[in-house]
Order: C-alpha cells, then structure tokens, then sequence
C-alpha cells in the first residue's frame, strides 16, 4: 500500500525509469558522500596527531632507556687498600689506583691517551670516592677482580646520543674537549659501551646537575601508593553514592541538588581540588606534607564524581524488568540491587573506576599545590605503612619536575617517563577492556 | 452504582481472597483508579480488560504492592488479602510479595541458569534446607510451569537463552516456586506468538486449580477463553464485574457492551 501511495504520485509526475536519478536524489547521494569524506577526514587528521605525537614520544623518549656505562674490571688488593687508607688524599689514591688500571686495559687494546684524574671525574663523577665506598661496605671482595659499571656523565651520554658534538661542545667545568679523545679511546676499547638503563626504570631522582642518575622508579611507588589510597577510598563511598542515589533515594528538591552538583564536581578544574587538600589536609588536619596519603585524597575528590557519574549510568542501563523481577518473587530492595541489579552494572562500574583512576594517574596540578611537584624523592619509602606517609613524587609530577630542569638531559628524561606513564595507562585500560568483556551478559 | 451487578454474580460459593474496597490511585495529581471495588475468588482466573491506560495494570499492581517502587504512587481504601490489609503499616511488601507473585508483560528471566532463576525465590525466602529440597522445588515448580521436560537437560543453560513462550513459562515457574496463593499476570502473553500464547493459556487453566490467577489482558478472546470472572475497566473507573459469560455475551452496561462489540477502545 505504502509502494502504490508512493509510486502514483512519481509516474504522474515524471515517469522516468528509476534507473535514471532525478536531480534531487543526486542532490541527497552528494550530500550523503560528502558527509562521508568529512568523517574520513576527521578521523584521518585525528590519527595523524596520534601518529606525529607518538613518534615523537619515542624518538625522544627511547634515549632515556639507554645510558653510557663505563666497564672496568678492577682488582684491589689488601695492600693496595691500607696502602691507600694511609694517604692523605684517600679518594684521590684510589682515582690514581683506577687510573693505571684503565691506562693497563687501554695499552693492553693498544691504544694510548693521556688523561689525568680530572678528566676522568668529569666522565665518571667522584670515581675514588665511589671505589672507596664500595670496599668499604664489601670489605670480603678484596683481592677478587670486580667489573664496575660506572655511569658516564651526561655530558658523555649526550655525546654518544648526539645531543654533544665537538663542533657545539665548549670546555667547561663538565666536559671538555679534550676529554671526548679519552671518550673515542674508551669506545675503541670496548670499554665504554651503551646499555640499557634499569637504573632510570628502577632509581629514584637526582640532583639538579646530574641527570643520569635520575630515575623514575621512586616516583612509580609515590603514584603507586596514591592510587591504592585513591581506589580504596573512591570505589566504595561513589559506588555506594550511586546506589543510594540510583535506587533508593527519593526525587525531591534535595536530590535534585545534590545530582546537580555531582555534575559540577566532575568539570571542577583539578587544581581547585589541589588547593582543597591544601587548606583541608595539610593546613587543617595536619596531615604529612607532599605525601602520597595526601594525594590519594585530594585525587580521591578528584575522581569521584568520575566514578558516581559512570556508575549510575550503568545503573540506569540494566532493565527495570529486571528489578521488577526480583521485587515480585519477594526479595526486598537491597536484595534486588546487590544480586541482580549490581552485577548487571559491573562491567560499567570497573571500567568507570579504572577510567577515573587513569585520569588520576596523569594529574599534576593538584600534586603541585600538596608540595609533590619539585620535591626530590631520593630513595624509596622503608615500608608499606612509609609509603603513605614519606613524602614522595608521582610520576606526573615528576615528570614535570624534569622538565623544568635547566639541564638538557633531564629533557630526555621526561619524554621517557612519559613514556612509562603512558605504558602505565595503557595498561590499566586494557585491563578494563578486559574486564568489561569478561563480565559482560546479555539479557 | 454499578456494582449492583457484581453483588448479584457473587453467589458462588468459592472463598474470597481479594477484597478491594473503594480504592483510589493517584500518580501526582493525576487520579488513576476510582472507587474501584473488586472481589477476587479463590481457584478462580479473574481477567482484567479493558483499553489502554484504563488502570487494570495499575491495579493489578497495586495487589501486591508493585506501585510502592514509584514514588509519585499513592494508594488508598483497602485491599484485604485473606481478610488483612495489604496497606496496613506493619506488613511487610517483601512477605506479601512471597504470597502474592507476579509474572510481568514481557518474560523477564534474570540472566543467569534456568536453574538459579527458579531457585532464588525459594533460596531467599529459605524455603529449602538443603540442595535436594531445593532440587525438589526447582522441579516441581518447572513441572507446574510446564515447562520441565523441554529444560530439563540443561539446567545449567541460561534463562535468557530460551525462546520467548519458554521464558514466560519460566518465569511463570520462578513465581510459583515461592508457593504463592495469588498469582497477578500482567499481560503475560502480549509478547508471545499464538503458539506459546496457547502453551500459556493452558497453562493458566492448570494454575487455577492451587492459586487465584488475576490476569491483565488486551484481548477478549484470552479473557473469554481462560477466566470465569472478567472486570471491565474503563478510565479508571470498574465499570462492569461479573461471571465472564455473562459480560460477553450479555453485558449490563452500555460502554461493555460498545468495548466488547469494538466500538470504544
């Protein structure tokens, strides 16, 4: 019927095959085309940003991974040690001790150079004092040959990444010119060598003027320890937020007001919640400055509204048929909710939850407030309880930190901690990904 | 006023289990249900008809307090159950609900087993001490939904995963495992094609011989075949009650006898 309706009014009006388009269906197929090629282009520009900022994460980041080590297989005899304890210039006799080794192991590859014990700290820092140290603490390794891997200087590291060359390099207090001859001669000899740097994944930050030393690892434990402060907190008091709010609270006014503001919350910019915690935390309950207890709070406000918000959306997505079904064999409201209603809304619930915690995860500005930005985590926390309450970093902030340094090693350092907080990221919504396929059922 | 016809019907001799008295709904300010007064036998099918939103939903719901989860309902008169009042501040809704169960419009099974969705009213009411009981139950009240010999070899399968007619029956199986005495079906075959809606028809027929079966119904030919008392509703308003021969083939009331004849609805 809707076909004759249809077809009557077109055959008297044209009939043209319907082979054959009019002008206006060619109108609504070249509309239709062109919204098409702008959703392409849309997603096209989208995946070219993805493409140029992921690049260049890596190419600036990978760097990070690798540093310049200088291996050294040295032996210290007894002698040698009271030898040189009974000097007046400890440290500088062991430098001499390490020196004529070096010299040893390059004559021995054929190559010679002259260097002398400043040059050799500028590659390798207080070398006699970090030998000294170690047989002080390993007094039993005496008289065995022990392979040292000793960090080269930024500078060197530079050198072998690129970023130093002799054309731009200006003697100054931490490298000079001469000393990349000493460098090419280690290189030759196989005894300066790039490795993969554990320390930046596993050690805790430097000083301002030594950006190879710096490491992230500490800072993984301060995100680490505010995000189980943030889970522990948030999931339960927004999941039972929204429940109350979903199923049992009335509509009224109050309600209303209160839903509203959960709304606001959540587009609060973050660094109100810093400035919150602040004057709450830390100016009024006195808790522990820069500690990751005060951040897990202050992320905590951050990500709740997060969290309630995603929650009761899935609340709202599980049929009513649903709760109706369990009201009317007889079970009461809250027993409808947690064994029907509930897992039904789980899968949206984890996966809001691990979102909020990923967002919390990458947020700096409120750590800025709480004292966590530009503090220097030197090791880590000594225990799980510390780990709360030591004042420590997060990866964002130091991130941040590194940035703001003047040293242009520490710029390469940022871009790998990106790095691993993005792998961190990545992790966690793959694991919600997971979780939302694993528990999700039909109904 | 019109229940005059409705005093003289009553001369059965079967026991009341329902007696609604002058009760009013109202959702806001709207006036759903008015002076409606409706007596519910015992081993009786009583169908429910009328056109939409004339409140025979609303009503059924009201038996066993279904309308407590919308907050704008309020309810007022009295509905005796066995002689108590459902409305009474000390009864419970979730006791009342055992007693009074429910199979909605469109089957409903929780996504789980057939198994655990029979067997969880019967688990949260504690009506089984052991799995064996439980086992009993869970058979007896598929047997009942005849539904037991189609699922009986997977248990296990998901109730979601039935045919349409097969999930009604389930459902009308999981609220009979709480050994209700009334059994309020809201338009419980408006959802099936004519085939399971004929499985369900029988079934209802069967149920009448243990429960009261109240049923919510858009099609007269279902109230005729399956009840012995229809009401007719009309704009909240219980226009006619009685035997359901009678108010098919010889309805008292002028707006019946148009809605059964098809010329209001």
């Amino acid at each position: 019927m809707t076909d004759a309706s249809m077809q009557s009014p077109e055959t008297r009006r044209h009939a043209v095959s319907l082979t054959a388009s009019d002008a206006r269906t060619k109108k609504r197929a070249a509309a239709e085309k062109r919204f098409r090629a702008y959703g392409i282009i849309a997603i096209a520009t989208g995946l070219f940003f993805l493409i140029v900022l992921f690049t260049s994460i890596l190419s600036q980041g990978i760097p990070a991974f690798q540093r310049t080590v200088v291996s050294v297989e040295f032996t210290l005899s007894a002698d040698q040690r009271d030898e040189a304890e009974g000097t007046m210039f400890k440290t500088k006799a062991y430098s001499n001790l390490f020196i004529a080794e070096l010299n040893e192991q390059l004559a021995e590859s054929g190559i010679t150079v002259d260097f002398d014990q400043d040059a050799i700290e500028r590659l390798l820092g207080k070398i006699g004092g970090t030998i000294r140290t170690f047989y002080a603490d390993n007094p039993g390794k005496l008289g065995e040959p022990i392979m040292f891997d000793l960090a080269a200087s930024s500078r060197v590291d530079g050198y072998f990444k690129g970023r130093v060359s002799r054309d731009t390099l200006q003697d100054s207090r931490f490298l000079q010119l001469s000393d990349l001859d000493l460098v090419d001669a280690l290189k030759e000899a196989g005894i300066i060598k790039q490795a993969f740097n554990w320390p930046f994944i596993t050690g805790a930050d430097s000083g301002v003027d030594n950006p190879g030393g710096a490491g992230i690892g500490a800072s993984v434990v301060g995100s680490f320890f505010m995000m189980l402060v943030v889970l522990c907190l948030s999931l339960p008091i927004g999941v039972a937020a929204s429940i109350y709010l979903e199923e049992f609270a009335p509509q009224n006014k109050f309600t209303d007001l209160i839903e509203v503001n959960i709304s606001n919350l959540a587009a609060v910019p973050s660094i109100v919640f810093g400035i919150l915690g602040l004057a709450v935390f830390i100016q009024f309950m006195h808790l522990p400055q820069s500690a990751p207890l005060v951040g897990g709070l202050v992320l905590t406000l951050m990500t709740l509204p997060t969290i309630i918000i995603s929650t009761r959306a899935s609340l709202k997505a599980v049929p009513p048929s649903i709760r109706d079904a369990a009201l009317g064999v007889g079970a009461s409201k809250m027993q409808a909710v947690f064994h029907h209603v509930l897992p039904l809304a789980a899968p949206g619930i984890l996966t809001g939850t691990i979102i909020g915690l990923a967002q919390a995860l990458g947020e700096t500005a409120p750590l800025l407030l709480i004292g966590m930005v530009g503090f220097v985590a030197r090791g880590y926390p000594d225990g799980f309880l510390a780990g709360f309450t030591e004042p420590n970093s997060a990866m964002p902030a130091q991130i941040y930190t590194w940035a703001a340094r003047a040293d242009v090693g520490f710029y390469e350092k940022a871009w790998g901690g990106i790095i691993i907080l993005l792998m961190f990221l990545l992790t966690m919504n793959i694991i919600a990904i997971i979780l939302r396929r694993r528990f999700e059922r039909r109904w | 006023m019109n229940d005059m016809t409705r005093v003289e019907r009553t001369v059965d001799s079967k026991d009341i289990k329902i007696n609604a008295k002058q009760v009013q709904v109202y959702y806001g300010d709207t006036h759903a249900i008015k002076d409606v007064d409706v007596e519910i036998e015992d081993n009786t099918v009583t169908a429910f008809i009328g056109p939409s939103g004339c409140g025979k939903s609303t009503f059924l719901r009201c038996l066993n307090r279904m309308n407590d989860t919308i907050d704008i309902c309020r309810v007022q008169g009295d509905i005796l159950l066995d002689g108590e009042d459902i409305y009474d501040k000390r009864v419970d809704p979730v006791q009342l609900r055992a007693k009074v169960g429910m199979v909605f419009q469109k089957p409903n099974p929780f996504p789980k087993s057939i198994y655990d969705n029979v067997a969880y009213g019967p688990r949260i009411h504690g009506l089984a001490k052991n799995k064996a009981e439980l086992d009993e139950i869970v058979e007896k009240s598929l047997r009942r939904g005849a539904i037991w010999d189609e699922v009986k070899d997977r248990l296990d399968a998901p109730g979601t995963g039935l045919s349409g007619g097969q999930q009604q029956r389930l459902c009308i199986a999981r609220a009979v495992a709480t050994e209700p005495e009334v059994l309020l079906m809201d338009e419980p075959c408006s959802a099936l094609d004519p085939i399971a809606t004929a499985q369900v028809e029988e079934l209802i027929d069967e149920l009448r011989s243990r429960y009261s079966v109240v049923i919510v119904t858009h099609s007269m030919q279902q109230a005729a075949r399956v009840s012995q008392k229809t009401a007719f509703f009309h704009l909240g308003n219980l226009v006619e009650f009685g035997e359901t021969g009678q108010i098919f083939t010889n309805p008292e009331d002028p707006r019946t006898e148009s809605y059964i004849t098809g010329r209001i609805g």
